[in-house]
């Protein structure tokens, strides 16, 4: 479904373009020996290079150029054998050096796709312009003092990749499954921790209106680190509607950068970036080219796990789920890891759903994670066994495994020990239903005289009964004969 | 007893290492002097109670037997390079105040072979200038005097102009210079002193300020070829914190030093001799040509034929860099601070402040240059045609194996002359910015003096990474040179001898 | 070419360096005179020339992923023109 904006002059279309910081997961910074991680006591994390101090110099870090490649790689993207460091040169009091060693016309890794999973089960692929390599800027904490900002560098020098997406995006929805799913394969390749709070990933939209069935691209604005999906949406949509809004009272749109008030829902003028930027560009001549050796490219290449799209295709083939069900399994690795040994040998539309319903549900319930769950997927395989042999009917099953996750036992023990086994004893469930006849024969008479409602009341007697554990289709069939006499 | 200060590094290596001296000695008599030429202001921070403590360190490492290959030798620092618990300034008010917490690669390597060090040495301010006049601790004066005005201040050349007047005084046995564009070379010749700049990449950038990176060196200046060759032979090798610097072992740069030079092919650059060079320039490089020939080598001339594009490139190129590397002088987390009501008012005021004028007009060049618009014409055109000045050399080099040119064009100036205009400063590193440009070794080495008793030197330019070459045939001029002239405020009587027409009269 | 007053100022802004107003003047006739000596540079013919940013033939080394920096928070602070809990600290900034 196309996302149309009804303005008072007509329908209106919206053209997003991403661009996703994400802090590459390494122990050390892209061109220093300080430590990365997230925390730390101010400025305890800063070696002389990430403040910029007097005859300091970057040397890169291997293992972030591994990293963007395994990324570039993931993203099915041209991985540039040169690259270049450039500068980009602007004052400001978290960036050390006045200037931030960036790469900008020769980025390590070139054009690539993500393709995105809509609800419907359809794709659409979304171009990635490129993903450069990056340091970033330390943080400044403004609310600390009455008249002073406060500068921490622990950030600074932290590496970061730079993807960048093709204005391929035409709904706050479109945006939404493009930061997930690109967050789901940068965690599928272990290049970024993915997590938005911490600042880990941190997203840029670049948002303009068009009318709609229009080829050409207006002015856009740039929303500036927007911190979570939702505030992702609400932004495009506020920054979108505030286009159309100018627009149609004969205004026109200034290129700048804008910032997303989380609080109020709106996006408004950045202030600091007032001054029109000249970046003033040029190669780094503490660096050289960077060149990428062959073989150091395949042998990523080799080690690239199974990404979300494979495993995708593989779920439906393999396990013959559809593509929501499967799109949901492979979204997170573990999940998708957790769903095959469960799955392992047995039905898998049953193990598909077992996983995505009650254990999904104990996850968010418990607030325990994947890596850590509150049944294993060896109980839960069990469980998927007990049902399909016919001990348990699907409500016992149910009942089973909330116990399971409450002790943490296995459910063919716990079955035992509360007598939960489902009965399936022709003689035991008559004896129910006659003296269920018995007792009620004025019901008996009714449903003979027609009155088919009733059945069911009769199901939730004998049931009652036998305490649940009757075969449910057992009982409807003994059920039926017997009243009809 | 004979005066120290007067030995060469090479006679006091021989002297400490048969316990004829003691480094307290050798150490002490430089302090003195220091002490006593402070006229010259050509130390920015002096050190002597830090040297007198380094050389008696360093005499009990000679006692264990441990002395390194500059064992007890004093020297000074040019203050560009960061020296540790030691106050570093660039020569600029923008680092009042900054000691840094880390020591230099180069000045660590000299550390580690034994020198002392006698403190930091004036320059101009971050190296920008060709006259030590920018220095914000004001200019170094040349110890030389001209014959015709001896009561007229000199400039020492510069950037490193402290360095060479502090060697040339005999104040320090040597010292480390940087040059961008010449400012070891031209100093060296304005002071009569030999100075090396090696190969870009031979001695690591990492905690000497950096002006230009694409250009900067380091490199020693010492009063002879051996005194320099042993110098970088300590200050060079590869270092993993700077990644310009070359993985390449060090040579023993002493040891080339053969005295043979027969076969060689001398590149002579007929671009090298513009209209309107002056006769002594020209004579004296006509005479260094001939000691070549003497010596059993063959003058070649060569065409460089980009070589008068080298000047506006240098001042396109080095400005930009310049502008983005003092980028991080910005009042927040070391030097000057200006307040201001906001962030960027602070900026304006301590940059406004703390950067003297040539610094501030070199900034805003490079800022404008590389700007939205101009970087094509400017700065891509200049990386551009610095290929090409690259280029022509390398096409000598296939036929020769070392070029001779003059170092300068002309000898010391006098303090406040040529400062109307700057790009009529600039012209004093015609000769030496080439080589920088392309990133090649080039010597200057004293040759002989002035009519007006000045010292002008001659410029030896080698393939990269051949300083072999360069100091073999800087061996060989320097012999055929025989210049043993000082300045008058060293040896009165040497000197009186030498006007008398012993050493490089009438060139 | 030639600068006007304009231009410097705004290459100042960009530069961060506080030039007065009266100040201007001179200092526009010193730049353009810069410029004017540079701008030999057009006579060149650069067709086809790579630009050369750097004169070594090596390409770019790499680092091993270890941390042995930091932890030092004190020494990095140690310069600094102002600083309180740890932090740097400039005039407040309004976003
Ligand atoms: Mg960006
Ligand atoms: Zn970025």
């Amino acid at each position: 479904m196309a996302y149309i904006l009804q303005g008072d002059t007509g329908d209106w279309e919206v053209v997003i373009g991403l661009e996703v910081h994400a802090q590459v997961i390494s122990n050390a910074k892209l061109f220093s020996g300080a430590a990365t991680a997230f925390g730390a006591e101010p400025n305890s994390q800063v070696s002389f290079v990430d403040a910029g101090f007097p005859g300091m110099l970057p040397v890169i870090n291997r293992i972030c150029v591994e990293q963007a490649v395994r990324t570039g790689l993931g993203l099915k993207a041209r991985i540039n054998l040169t690259s270049v460091f450039a500068r980009k040169n602007y004052f400001y009091a978290d960036l050390p050096q006045g200037y931030q060693i960036s790469q900008y016309e020769l980025p390590i890794v070139g054009e690539g796709t993500l393709t995105i999973d809509l609800p419907d089960g359809s794709t659409k692929a979304i171009g990635i312009e490129r993903l450069h390599l990056e340091q970033d800027a330390g943080k400044s904490l403004h609310d600390q003092h009455p008249t002073k900002s406060f500068i921490d560098l622990n950030r600074s020098g932290v590496a970061l990749m730079e993807i960048v997406s093709k204005p391929d995006l035409r709904s706050p929805e479109e945006a939404g499954l493009y930061v997930a799913k690109l967050r789901s394969i940068l965690r599928y390749l272990g290049t970024c921790d993915g997590n938005m709070q911490e600042g880990s990933m941190r997203c840029d939209a670049n948002v303009s209106v068009r009318p709609k069935g229009a080829s050409e691209l207006r002015t856009r604005c740039e929303i500036k680190n927007v911190n979570s999906i939702r505030f992702l949406q609400q932004a495009i949509e506020y920054e979108a509607r505030r286009h159309i809004e100018v627009y149609e009272a004969g205004g026109s749109i200034n290129q700048e950068t804008r910032l997303f008030d989380s609080a109020k829902g709106e996006t408004r003028s950045m202030r600091s970036k007032e001054h029109a930027h000249d970046y003033r560009y040029f190669p780094d001549p503490d660096l050289l080219p960077l060149v990428l050796d062959p073989k150091m490219v395949e042998t990523i290449k080799a080690g690239l796990p199974e990404l979300p799209d494979e495993k995708k295709e593989r779920f439906m083939g393999e396990y013959g789920l559809n593509a929501t069900d499967a799109g949901v399994l492979v979204a997170d690795q573990a999940s998708a890891a957790f769903f095959e040994s469960v799955a392992k040998g047995r039905d898998p539309k049953l193990a598909a759903n077992w996983v995505m319903g009650d254990f999904f549900g104990a996850l968010n319930a418990t607030g325990r994670t994947i890596d850590d769950p509150p049944v294993t997927a060896a109980h839960l395989g069990e469980l998927v066994d007990l049902i399909k042999d016919g001990t348990l009917s699907g409500r016992l099953a149910k009942e089973v495994f909330a116990l399971m996750v409450e002790t943490g036992k296995g459910p063919a023990a716990l079955v035992e020990e509360k007598g939960l086994k489902q009965v399936t004893d022709t003689g035991a469930i008559e004896t129910a239903i006659e003296a269920v006849m018995a007792a009620n024969p004025d019901k008996v008479a009714e449903i003979r005289a027609g009155k088919d409602k009733l059945i069911g009341w009769f199901v939730g007697q004998v049931m009652k009964a036998t305490q649940g554990k009757a075969n449910p289709g057992m009982l409807n069939e003994l059920l039926a004969k017997k009243l009809k006499g | 007893m004979t005066n120290l200060t007067h030995l060469t590094i090479t006679e006091a290596r021989r002297r400490l290492a048969k316990g004829e001296i003691t480094a307290v000695e050798l150490t002490r008599a430089h302090t003195e002097a220091m002490a006593a030429k402070r006229g010259l202001n050509a130390f920015i921070t002096e050190t002597p109670d830090l040297a007198l403590e380094q050389a008696a360190l360093s005499d009990a490492r000679r006692a264990k037997g441990e002395a390194g290959s500059l064992e007890g030798i004093p020297l000074g620092i040019k203050d560009l390079f960061c020296t540790e618990g030691v106050r570093t300034t660039a020569a600029s008010r923008i680092l009042d105040g900054f000691t840094p917490p880390y020591e230099s690669t180069v000045t660590a390597n000299l550390k580690r072979a034994g020198a002392v060090s006698l403190g930091k040495l004036n320059l101009d301010e971050f190296a920008m200038g060709s006259a030590n006049i920018t220095s914000h601790f004001g200019p170094v004066e040349n110890p030389w005097k001209s014959k015709s005005d001896p009561a007229k201040k000199l400039v020492p050349g510069g950037s490193s102009g402290g360095s060479a007047a502090a060697v040339a005084a005999r104040i320090a046995m040597g010292a480390t210079g940087t040059d961008t564009g010449g400012s070891i070379r031209q100093p060296a010749s304005f002071c009569g002193i030999v100075g090396i700049k090696p190969t870009y990449g031979r001695c690591s950038r990492w905690g000497i300020v950096a002006f230009a990176s694409s250009l900067d060196q380091a490199g020693p200046m010492a009063r002879t070829v051996e005194d320099c060759a042993l110098l970088l032979g300590a200050m060079a090798g590869h270092d993993p914190l700077d990644s310009t610097s070359a993985p390449l072992p060090v040579p023993d740069f002493a040891a080339a030093l053969t005295g043979d030079i027969r076969g060689l092919k001398v590149g002579i650059p007929k671009e090298y001799r513009p209209d309107g060079l002056s006769d002594e320039v020209a004579r004296i490089w006509d005479l260094g040509i001939e000691w070549l020939k003497d010596a059993g080598a063959t003058p070649v001339e060569i065409s460089l034929p980009y070589t008068k594009y080298a000047l506006p490139t240098y001042y396109i190129v080095a400005p930009a860099e310049c502008s983005s590397n003092l980028a991080r002088y910005d009042g927040v987390r070391y030097g000057l601070r200006v307040e201001g009501k906001t962030l960027d008012e602070m900026y304006k005021k301590t940059r406004a402040a703390g950067f003297g004028a040539e610094v501030r007009r070199r900034i805003l060049i490079g800022t404008y240059v590389l700007s939205a618009g101009y970087y094509d014409a400017y700065y891509a055109k200049a990386q551009k045609v610095r290929r090409l000045i690259a280029d022509d050399f390398n096409n000598a080099f296939k036929s020769v194996d070392v070029i001779l040119t003059p170092t300068a064009p002309s000898a010391a100036f006098g303090i406040g002359d040529n400062t109307d205009d700057p790009v009529t400063m600039w012209l004093n590193d015609v000769f030496t910015i080439p080589t920088s440009l392309a990133g090649l070794p080039g010597l200057s080495l004293p040759a002989g003096l002035s009519a007006d008793g000045l010292p002008l030197g001659l410029q030896l330019i080698g393939r990269p990474f051949d300083e072999e070459t360069v100091f073999r045939v800087a061996g060989v001029m320097e012999k055929a040179a025989a210049f043993t002239a000082a300045p008058a405020c060293v040896a009165p009587t040497q000197a009186r001898r030498e006007s008398a027409g012993e050493a490089g009269e009438g060139v | 070419m030639s600068l006007d007053k304009a231009t410097v100022r705004s290459i100042a802004e960009l530069a961060r360096i506080e030039v007065p107003e009266e100040a201007l003047d001179h200092l526009a006739g010193e730049l353009s005179n810069i410029l004017t000596f540079v701008e030999q540079l057009a006579a060149v013919d650069t067709e086809g020339v790579q630009p050369m940013t750097s004169v070594t033939a090596m390409t770019l080394p790499l680092r091993a992923d270890d941390v042995t920096a930091g932890g030092h928070a004190d020494k990095v602070l140690a310069n600094a023109p102002e600083a309180m809990e740890g932090f740097f600290t400039v005039p407040k900034v309004v976003e």
